[in-house]
């Protein structure tokens, strides 16, 4: 039997025998000791890598004053709007519970975007590490989902429309598109079916996939080991007696304790906005979402959260006239540029093809299924990073030139994107959007060239303390 | 599709639409008691015959330093029950018949349009023979509410002044002490004169029983006290921050000097 051949464990004093006594029927010292106590990390992670746990962090956070928020919250299209603010003034302790959870979402964007910056400026999805990038990406598809789903749940004028808006763009997918939006509200309007629904997507179905998900991104992430900021390997380094690398240090106590530092950080930022701005001047807290849903009065100006807003840019910029003049265009020179850089014929043709349905369909088709398109295509597109990138390098330390501009364009595009989702359209914001939107695809798709053919720094041996 | 449509087009308009009215800075401060007790004295009076503020309980008022006592006798009208709710009599269904619309609850109507926007809209009402109340509002146009305290306030009227250019339009707009803005119209609208910028002011033609410095007070606790309401645990909430803060610094030291200790031997 395994249980006999275990040994005792040792070094917990009074809790040794209760230790044992469990370990000899669970892999808790194993697991104890894969994950957490020789689990070794890379000794020069820098600030970028804290947004990890931080996320992690959140997540808790959202789930236990989720559970709280339910108890008194009624998922019914008469009381919503009401049960909330009960739990703002009646509730002891609610208004708590409720800015924690409502600041709690912007904060879980905040560490999402950052801990996904950071997998880009060190090329973190690199080999082998693409299928935790996968599992990451699902975690922020499923984030998108929750946040969605959950910001129906107050019942105010923009979780209304929002949710009216965004279920209407299924809409525009040819044949199926209409039954598809009534299938999703399940009414021909955003209604109480609908709170129903997305009540139990919020709570249940949606955590429960995040949850399993985040479980793979962490043993992805045991199986093949943590990058770095200078994108080298620590396993090629190891102590020939112990066998343990030598850049890597375990990461319980070490990135326990620097963790913990972090959290309390974090939380000092957190607690500002839960405490003394709990609105954050209109961007966590819409104001119009403090008027009760009205199906009959449309709001003027209705914007998503900030964290949806350069998406919301995307899809806005889409106009016949960029169909036409940009997309068009562009479609033609990609199949180009591909073509000339392959050597197949059969692969040429395809893409030939390809490129001939889409220019087609660019032509046909209105242009909202086009916005709709590229509003997907630009947060999917982060799933086939790890392919795109053609470097020889992984870090931005050793990058060249053209990948660093590129980088830093596709961050300000994505900035400018974000704010101009917040404002109203204008013929100026219009344009502008278009060319944030040009830039942020440009960054991707022209990526397998301008990476392979920058101009890199030879990667050191060893990580560098800096 | 149809609602994204509509906003498009909606959106599109509203970017060159006229000017929004100028907001005046509402001078309010949510630690002024007395300023909090005749705000309530007046919403209650002036605003919870037609309008509900169904979030809030009389009983909340006791954190306005009232008594209970002090609450039953001068400030509940529409029920005698200090734990009810500030609801009204009237259905929603007569609201419509009498007045067009339902009147909005108001409990976090602060939190919706700002307080800015409240107090400056309780100061921009003016006579309109054209609408159906005789009151139209700056900053709300043809807003089915008449002018509740009209004899506070007075009656005013609206006065549109033509200009050339929109500094000089500008400048007369910022002497004003109530709402003001400038509707720009198009070189063809203008006419051979030019004068495409119409400033839109207001001025009291009879007074009312209060001065107009004494109705702003009067409006400012009104605003005061309706901010309040939007979310009475707020000051609760910035002592409770100031608590959290110092226990999180404590922490940071304690759990930076535990890092440092742990990472003195990683070089």
């Amino acid at each position: 039997m395994a249980a006999a051949e275990k040994q005792a464990v040792t070094g917990a004093g009074p809790f040794n025998g209760l230790l044992t006594w469990i370990d000899q029927r669970f892999p808790l010292m194993e697991t104890w000791r894969s994950h957490l106590s020789e689990y070794y990390a890379p000794k020069n992670f820098n600030f970028w890598y804290y947004f990890g746990s931080l996320a992690l962090f959140v997540l808790v956070i959202q789930i236990v004053t989720g559970i709280f928020l339910t108890m008194n919250y009624k998922p019914d299209a008469a009381q919503a709007f009401a049960s909330v603010e009960y739990i703002m003034r009646e509730v002891p302790w609610g208004w708590w519970i409720r800015y924690m959870h409502s600041t709690g979402a912007s904060f879980f964007f905040i560490c999402v975007y950052l801990h996904m910056f950071r997998a880009m400026l060190y090329g973190s999805y690199r080999g082998p590490r693409e299928l935790l990038w996968i599992f990451g990406m699902l975690i922020f598809l499923c984030l998108m989902a929750e946040a969605f789903f959950g910001y129906l749940l107050p019942w105010g004028q923009m979780s209304y429309w929002g949710a009216q808006v965004i279920v209407n763009l299924f809409d525009a997918i040819p044949v199926i598109g209409p039954d598809l939006a009534i299938w999703i509200r399940g009414d021909f309007v955003v209604s109480d079916a609908t709170l129903n629904r997305f009540f139990a997507y919020h709570v249940i179905a949606v955590p429960l996939a995040l949850l399993a998900l985040v479980v793979a991104h962490l043993l992805a992430l045991h199986e093949v080991g943590s990058s770095n900021p200078d994108g080298v390997e620590i396993k090629n380094v190891k102590d020939p007696k112990t066998g343990r690398p030598l850049d890597g240090i375990p990461f319980h106590p070490y990135y326990t304790v620097k963790d913990t530092f972090g959290v309390v950080v974090f939380l000092i930022v957190f607690s500002m906005v839960v405490f003394f701005a709990p609105d954050a001047g209109g961007y966590f807290l819409e104001h119009n979402n403090f008027i009760p849903a009205d199906p009959l009065k449309t709001p003027a100006h209705i914007a998503p959260v900030w964290y949806f807003t350069p998406y919301y840019s995307i899809l806005r910029a889409t106009t016949d006239e960029f169909v036409l003049w940009v997309l068009a265009p562009g479609v033609v020179a990609f199949a180009l540029l591909l073509i000339g850089s392959m050597k197949k014929s059969a692969a040429r043709i395809a893409v030939g093809v390809i490129a001939i349905a889409l220019l087609a369909g660019l032509l046909s088709l209105d242009a909202k299924v086009w916005g709709v398109v590229l509003m997907g295509t630009s947060v999917m597109i982060f799933f086939f990073l790890p392919w795109l990138d053609r470097s020889p390098v992984r870090s931005i330390r050793y990058k060249g030139p053209i990948t660093k501009t590129a980088l830093t364009l596709f961050v300000i595009a994505f900035f400018v994107l974000g704010y101009l989702g917040t404002e109203s359209v204008s013929e100026g914001r219009t344009l502008a959007a278009q060319v944030g939107t040009a830039v942020y695809f440009l960054f991707f798709f022209l990526m397998p060239w301008y990476s392979k053919m920058d101009k890199c720094l030879p990667e050191p041996e060893r990580v560098t303390s800096r | 599709m149809k609602a994204l449509a509509v906003f498009l087009a909606l959106a599109a308009q509203l970017a060159f639409a006229e000017e929004p009215v100028r907001l005046d800075s509402a001078p309010i401060d949510p630690r002024d008691v007395a300023s909090l007790q005749s705000g309530a004295r007046s919403f209650v009076n002036y605003c919870l015959n037609c309008h509900s503020a169904g979030m809030m309980r009389y009983h909340k008022l006791l954190d306005l330093g009232l008594t209970e006592q002090q609450i039953k006798e001068n400030l509940l009208f529409t029920t005698d029950k200090i734990g009810d709710l500030m609801n009204v009599a009237m259905t929603r269904k007569d609201a419509k018949e009498w007045l067009g619309t339902a009147p909005p609850d108001l409990s976090v109507v602060a939190r919706a349009r700002g307080p800015d926007w409240l107090y400056t809209y309780m100061r921009s009402f003016y006579r309109d023979p054209e609408s159906a109340t005789g009151w139209n509002n700056m900053v709300f146009e043809r807003v089915a509410m008449p002018h509740v305290l009209w004899t506070l306030s007075g009656q005013q009227a609206q006065e549109e002044r033509k200009f050339k250019n929109i500094e000089q339009a500008e400048a007369i707009g910022r002497q004003q002490k109530n709402a003001w803005k400038i509707d720009v119209l198009t070189p063809d609208q203008a006419g051979k004169d030019g004068e495409r910028f119409i400033l839109k002011t207001i001025r009291t033609e009879t007074a009312g029983s209060l001065s107009q410095i004494d109705y702003d007070i009067m409006v400012r606790d009104l605003v005061n006290f309706m901010t309040w309401m939007s979310e009475p645990n707020q000051i609760t909430r910035k002592q409770v921050g100031y608590v959290v803060m110092l226990v999180l610094l404590v922490l940071l030291v304690l759990t930076y000097l535990l890092y440092k200790e742990f990472w003195k031997d990683v070089h």
